[in-house]
């Protein structure tokens, strides 16, 4: 179970990306446009009816919030849909795998650019909540490195399900029964601290949980309480998830 | 003699089994340097499962296999950098311009863009679509697709290409063209290892080839040697209303060997006249007197049921 890894994972990377840069301009407005109209219609809408939360306004609370959901969607959907179009239906890894490439680089290529899709749009909704205004302080560039490694994660998780997807379809009960419920568990609309006890535990093993810990204080200007953990517990994830991946991959395609 | 240089693809004692059915079942082969070598067999007789294997996309239960010198699965990717791959189905990627489908391509063989862009022009003229590199893929025609997809396969200028049914699903004209494109790369000195089950594109390319059934080698040899040793140089088939019942009680006494399928009966001679000479007077049955074809030997030593 050792990865076979080799530089021309980067290959399989610039492959996406010269796809990406044809459409970069519509493609940014497209991942830019869903979480803007959340932001704006729940943060002024529901957010004038409430006092500030944990001594911000609801907007900019929220603002935090949705740079973390809307890194995990970006990722989330790149790996899903987008490799699995390149897995299944185009046959591009079929075209790949009979140049020197091994599966596994394939799989690394595909996790590192849906990262980097994850961290453009991430980046993108964090650059525009900084004109509005929403951030303060330098620390907000440290949240950079961070979306992409929750990137990195939310990309290993997809690419599990996209090797045992049998159509588009099975995207469904993965974006219902984990994803959904995770942005409403993590903290992304509300302080997770508003939670029953029991759930708060489910909450505290969440990927989504720790991007949100360590992203809303670095927005904010501050360090988040814990940081090494919240990295540890992702870095963790992210390994674990990339070698199921690949093992699923493996067995799916090189049988 | 080729004994003196390496030969680019040894395969021995080849197994692989799906759910304890084997689809390839002690299959061994050799190919020559500068050679077209074909494997041949009905649907289903392992012919892509042994390619798979050849070329490290899935590991053999046991058997060995040496790639232009390395040993598969262990170092398939060193040995891939030095072999063409032409698959069954199109895959060239829809994305992109025809340009940027060699670009991106050559890539995965750590080719520097500008090695790949100098060698596009050249690429693309051998698909006889010189000057169109800015054009879409969907754009294409099967047979323009075909054609790139073996240009694409030439990217990195390999030592051995290899073909899985490379004209499935084109039109005449295509497939002359693929033909000819195949028959360039030969002169070129190129090995080439192809799948087809197309017999007139075995018997025109292939210098030999090896009859696969059942995940094993039934036989190999050159096209016409295989014709000469296996099969009676000349067919008369019939059929039409009475050319079953002819056969069965006439046919014996002209013919070294008969056979039918469906209406139809495959009458195998060494010398035709006599047989043509005697359906003269019965013209209720229809004839058709031709040389023996390598499809006649396939024909025979795989049966003539339907694989499906």
């Amino acid at each position: 179970m050792i990865p076979l890894l080799s530089s021309r994972a980067v290959a399989v990377w610039r492959r996406n990306f010269l796809v990406w840069r044809k459409l970069a301009l519509p493609s940014l407005l497209g991942n830019l446009a869903d979480p803007m109209i959340y932001l704006f219609g729940l943060g002024y809408g529901l957010g004038g009816l409430l006092p500030e939360v944990q001594g911000v306004s609801y907007i900019a609370f929220l603002a935090a919030g949705t740079v973390c959901a809307s890194t995990m969607n970006a990722a989330s959907f790149e790996a899903l849909y987008s490799a699995f179009a390149r897995m299944h239906v185009q046959r591009t890894w079929e075209a790949i795998l009979n140049a020197p490439v091994s599966l596994d680089d394939v799989v690394a290529g595909e996790c590192l650019w849906a990262a980097t899709k994850a961290t453009i749009s991430g980046g993108a909704i964090l650059l525009v909540i900084a004109v509005l205004g929403f951030t303060s302080g330098p620390y907000v560039l440290l949240a950079l490195p961070v979306i992409f490694l929750a990137g990195l994660c939310f990309s290993a998780l997809g690419l599990i399900v996209t090797a045992l997807a049998p159509s588009y379809d099975f995207f469904m009960y993965y974006f219902t029964l984990f994803i959904t419920p995770m942005v409403l568990l993590c903290g992304v609309f509300f302080p997770v601290e508003q939670l029953p006890a029991v759930v708060r535990v489910i909450s505290d093993w969440l990927p989504l949980a720790h991007t949100v810990q360590l992203v809303r204080p670095l927005v904010f200007g501050e360090m988040p309480a814990a940081p090494w953990l919240n990295i540890a517990a992702l870095l963790t994830m992210t390994l674990v998830a990339f070698l199921i991946a690949l093992h699923l991959t493996r067995r799916r395609l090189l049988k | 003699m080729s004994h003196v240089l390496p030969s680019p693809l040894v395969v021995d004692q080849l197994v692989k089994s799906y759910d304890g059915k084997p689809a390839v079942a002690g299959l061994s082969f050799a190919l020559q340097r500068g050679e077209c070598y074909g494997l041949l067999g009905p649907n289903g007789a392992g012919k892509t499962t042994t390619l798979r294997c050849c070329l490290g996309l899935t590991a053999p239960d046991s058997g060995t296999i040496t790639l232009l010198g390395e040993p598969v699965p262990a170092r398939a990717r060193e040995a891939r950098a030095r072999v063409g791959i032409v698959p069954q189905f199109d895959n060239l990627d829809p994305d992109f311009t025809l340009a940027e489908n060699f670009l991106v391509y050559g890539r995965y063989f750590g080719l520097s863009d500008a090695t790949i862009r100098a060698r596009i022009p050249e690429l693309l003229e051998f698909a006889g679509l010189a000057g169109k590199g800015d054009m879409g893929i969907r754009t294409l025609s099967g047979g323009m697709k075909r054609r790139l997809t073996l240009a694409r396969a030439l990217v990195n200028d390999p030592d051995l290409l290899v073909l899985d049914e490379p004209t499935t699903g084109l039109d005449p004209q295509a497939r002359h063209l693929i033909w000819d494109r195949l028959k360039k790369l030969l002169n070129a000195g190129k090995t080439i290892l192809l799948t087809t089950h197309f017999m007139d594109e075995a018997e025109r390319l292939c210098d030999r080839l090896a009859i696969v059934d059942g995940g094993k080698l039934v036989v190999e040899g050159a096209p016409r040697a295989l014709i000469a040793q296996h099969i009676e140089p000349h067919v008369v088939e019939l059929y039409g209303e009475g050319a079953a019942e002819w056969a069965h009680a006439e046919g014996g006494q002209f013919s070294q060997r008969i056979e039918f399928s469906g209406e139809t009966a495959f009458c195998y001679v060494a010398e035709a006249a006599p047989l043509v000479a005697h359906l003269m007077d019965r013209p209720a049955l229809k004839t058709l007197h031709r040389p023996a074809t390598l499809e006649d030997v396939f024909l025979k030593l795989t049966g003539r049921e339907l694989r499906d």
